[in-house]
């Protein structure tokens, strides 16, 4: 049971990371990551949303009828979304100013519809938690590793905190412009994928043809 | 009628969902690798989101904005906060229709569609197109507009990385890159072109 | 069976009918929207006076930055004391005396009977409506204004930007000007945040002696050996439209069309008071 646990929370990190293997959830990835503080933001939101959406909808999967099974699935999301961005814009106002729409994305993010169709139908409410945060702890760490670069690159700050200090306020460093637009959140996660693959040789997706077999690990 | 037709381009090109806001990723990455399944794909997308953004902007206009009531004699009610679940319900709904009327009307289409016309629902570029309507607060002209020049901005893009990832099965990539990671880097390179519109002002 | 005799009542009925039985769909959905609906409704009430007053703070404080009036120290509404808010005509730039409090200029940018559309020509900020009635916030001294904040807006590049512009006492020199919400291209638009950039407002003299309005954002650098200097502010770099934007929201609103009227309104009465 330990293992299971274990299993279910550490595997979405590396071994099954929803982005970099499953890829699931990429679209918010990509848009929220210009700064740590609205990566970390939209993290806590989809994680929680994952975990307690895996969880009710695990408790509730003996009964839903097989013809309304995605309906129920999204109005549960849907709910549990609606609630965070409610709760956010009170307590968070600045940041769900940040988040705007992306908050709302979280209902489509296949993060979550995904988690709850593959893991949460078949499985008791407690590992279905268990497996949200999993998921959700996956995407965060992407997420702040993207976010990480972006903003270090981008504005030579972390968390609004200067590090590097920036030309244009006095200092040496001559901001990588290229990270703060949208393009660049692609590149780095093209590359932290190639990092990822690299160390983790089993996640190599095979070519399609061989080229030539001068450095091909394997033949075809 | 100018005005239309700015809006028609900057959805497409300026404002394309995928390049530029990065919407319906998944499928964008995990469709596309052939030019037949993403041009499938980018036909169905068009065909919801030219229903969807105008039937959620009829909604929303007469339901939930603040004092939408009004013409029901409540015009102090903004249900606006019940905006995302009764989208997500209409784009549900409005899929489903879409689906008995294509395997009626048009089956070879609906055929050749298969299991991607059900997974149009949760594509995050249906649910963000209507979603910036909302933001943008776009009459019902404006959202057809909009609505149809959304989804082929989509179907464009999804079409154009497809052309190109067919091509890169013939290229050398490193085995780490290969597949997942080239994608990314491609439609990175992508955004970066389409960034070449910004500023056209029609 | 066993579960049948465990559970004998109503609940266990239903519970145990099979999935695909119309009743049991049609109980399921029923249940599942109403219980849903009860919780989101529940949020939203609870969190809606929160989320008002965030609002209102959010534009408070934005007032304050652009009057140089900000601190860590003090709330933010007890600095906002020392405002008066008032509402003006934009057209013929009087005081009207409707309720401050409750009005919402922008919301009534979207309501027909509560504002004008404008015409191609005159809607250089590409703002579509404007709302007939505008709030300012005055700062008071006893019975001096030294400081006016009129709120503007208008599209840029990507987006509309929504800020503040502030007068001082003499309703020509600008103390400041702000935009508290743009989706501009960070580093590039997006500098429009710069605390330099900003800076370089101060000061600068919107009409000329003539009553002409003058202030622009230009190209590249201001030349300051040129004569009209004080009413031009440098552009941002690579932002060329996002600053054409600027100065034409700039330009709209301190316009005849826009406060214009008031501005020279204000600044004919401080004359008269004067002599």
């Amino acid at each position: 049971m330990a293992s299971e646990i274990k299993a279910a929370v550490y595997d979405p990190l590396i071994d099954n990371n929803p982005i970099t293997l499953q890829v699931l959830g990429v679209c918010s990835a990509l848009a929220v990551t210009t700064n740590m503080m609205a990566a970390l933001i939209m993290s806590i939101a989809l994680t929680t949303v994952t975990a307690f959406a895996s969880a009710i909808i695990s408790s509730i999967r003996n009964h839903i009828p097989s013809s309304i099974r995605i309906i129920v699935q999204m109005t549960i999301i849907a709910s549990l979304v609606i609630i965070v961005d409610q709760l956010l814009k009170a307590y968070a106002y600045e940041a769900s100013k940040q988040l705007s729409v992306f908050v709302g994305l979280i209902i489509t993010n296949c993060i979550v519809l995904g988690r709850a169709e593959a893991y949460a139908m078949k499985n008791p409410p407690g590992m279905s938690f268990l497996d949200g945060i999993g998921n959700g702890l996956g995407y965060s760490l992407i997420l702040m590793a993207v976010a990480f670069f972006r903003e270090l690159l981008g504005t030579g700050k972390l968390f609004g905190h200067v590090i590097i200090p920036v030309a244009n306020e006095g200092g040496w460093y001559i901001p990588n412009g290229l990270m703060l637009l949208p393009p660049s959140a692609f590149f780095v996660i093209g590359l932290l994928i190639w990092l990822i693959r690299s160390i983790k040789k089993e996640q190599v997706e095979p070519a399609d043809y061989q080229i030539h077999q001068v450095h091909r690990t394997e033949v075809l | 009628m100018e005005h239309y037709l700015s809006l028609f381009i900057r959805s497409i090109f300026i404002e394309n969902l995928a390049l530029s806001f990065f919407l319906g990723m998944c499928t964008f990455l995990a469709v596309s690798k052939k030019i037949e399944t993403a041009l499938g794909l980018g036909i169905a997308v068009i065909l919801v989101q030219m229903i969807t953004v105008p039937a959620n902007n009829l909604i929303y206009q007469f339901l939930l904005k603040d004092g939408a009531l009004a013409w029901a004699g409540y015009p102090d009610v903004d249900l606006s906060f019940l905006g995302l679940i009764s989208f997500i319900g209409v784009i549900a709904a409005m899929v489903q229709i879409l689906e008995m009327a294509m395997d009626k009307f048009t089956p070879a289409l609906y055929n050749a569609l298969g299991i991607f016309l059900p997974l149009i629902t949760v594509n995050c570029a249906i649910l963000g197109g209507t979603l910036f309507m909302v933001e943008r607060d776009y009459n019902l002209a404006e959202s057809a507009v909009y609505g149809v020049g959304s989804g082929l901005g989509w179907a464009l893009a999804i079409t154009a990385i497809a052309g190109i990832r067919e091509k890169l099965k013939y290229s050398d990539v490193p085995d780490g890159l290969q597949g997942l990671g080239i994608t990314f880097i491609t439609a990175g390179l992508m955004a970066l072109g389409f960034m070449a519109f910004s500023g056209i002002q029609l | 069976m066993t579960e049948n005799t465990k559970q004998p009542g109503f609940v266990g009925k239903i519970l145990n009918l099979p999935n695909d039985d119309p009743k049991k769909t049609i109980i399921v959905a029923a249940l599942l929207c109403l219980v849903c609906s009860i919780l989101v409704s529940i949020s939203a009430v609870m969190f809606k006076p929160l989320q008002i007053a965030n609002k209102e703070a959010d534009i408070k404080k934005n007032i304050l930055a652009v009057t140089g009036l900000l601190s860590e120290d003090v709330d933010v509404n007890t600095l906002f004391e020392q405002f008066e808010v008032k509402i003006v005509d934009v057209e013929t730039g009087l005081y009207s005396d409707i309720d401050s409090a409750s009005y919402d200029q922008y919301k009534a940018a979207g309501d027909p009977e509560q504002s004008i559309k404008l015409s191609a020509e005159q809607d250089i900020a590409g703002i579509g409506r404007r709302a007939k009635l505008a709030k300012v916030y005055l700062l008071k001294e006893g019975d001096k204004t030294t400081q006016v904040v009129l709120p503007i807006h208008g599209y840029g590049l990507w987006s509309t930007l929504y800020g503040f512009i502030s007068f001082e006492g003499d309703f020509n020199t600008i103390g400041g000007l702000q935009f508290y919400a743009h989706a501009e291209t960070p580093g590039l638009g997006g500098e429009v945040d710069n605390p330099r950039w900003r800076k370089l407002w101060q000061g600068k003299k919107a009409f000329n002696d003539q009553g002409e309005l003058k202030i622009e954002v230009v190209r590249g650098h201001v030349d300051f050996k040129v004569a009209g200097a004080e009413h031009q502010v440098d552009g941002l770099s690579g932002a060329t439209l996002t600053s054409t934007g600027v100065s034409n929201l700039v330009n709209y609103w301190l316009g005849d069309h826009g406060f214009g009227p008031y501005l020279k309104n204000m600044s004919a009465l401080m004359n008269t008071a004067e002599k």
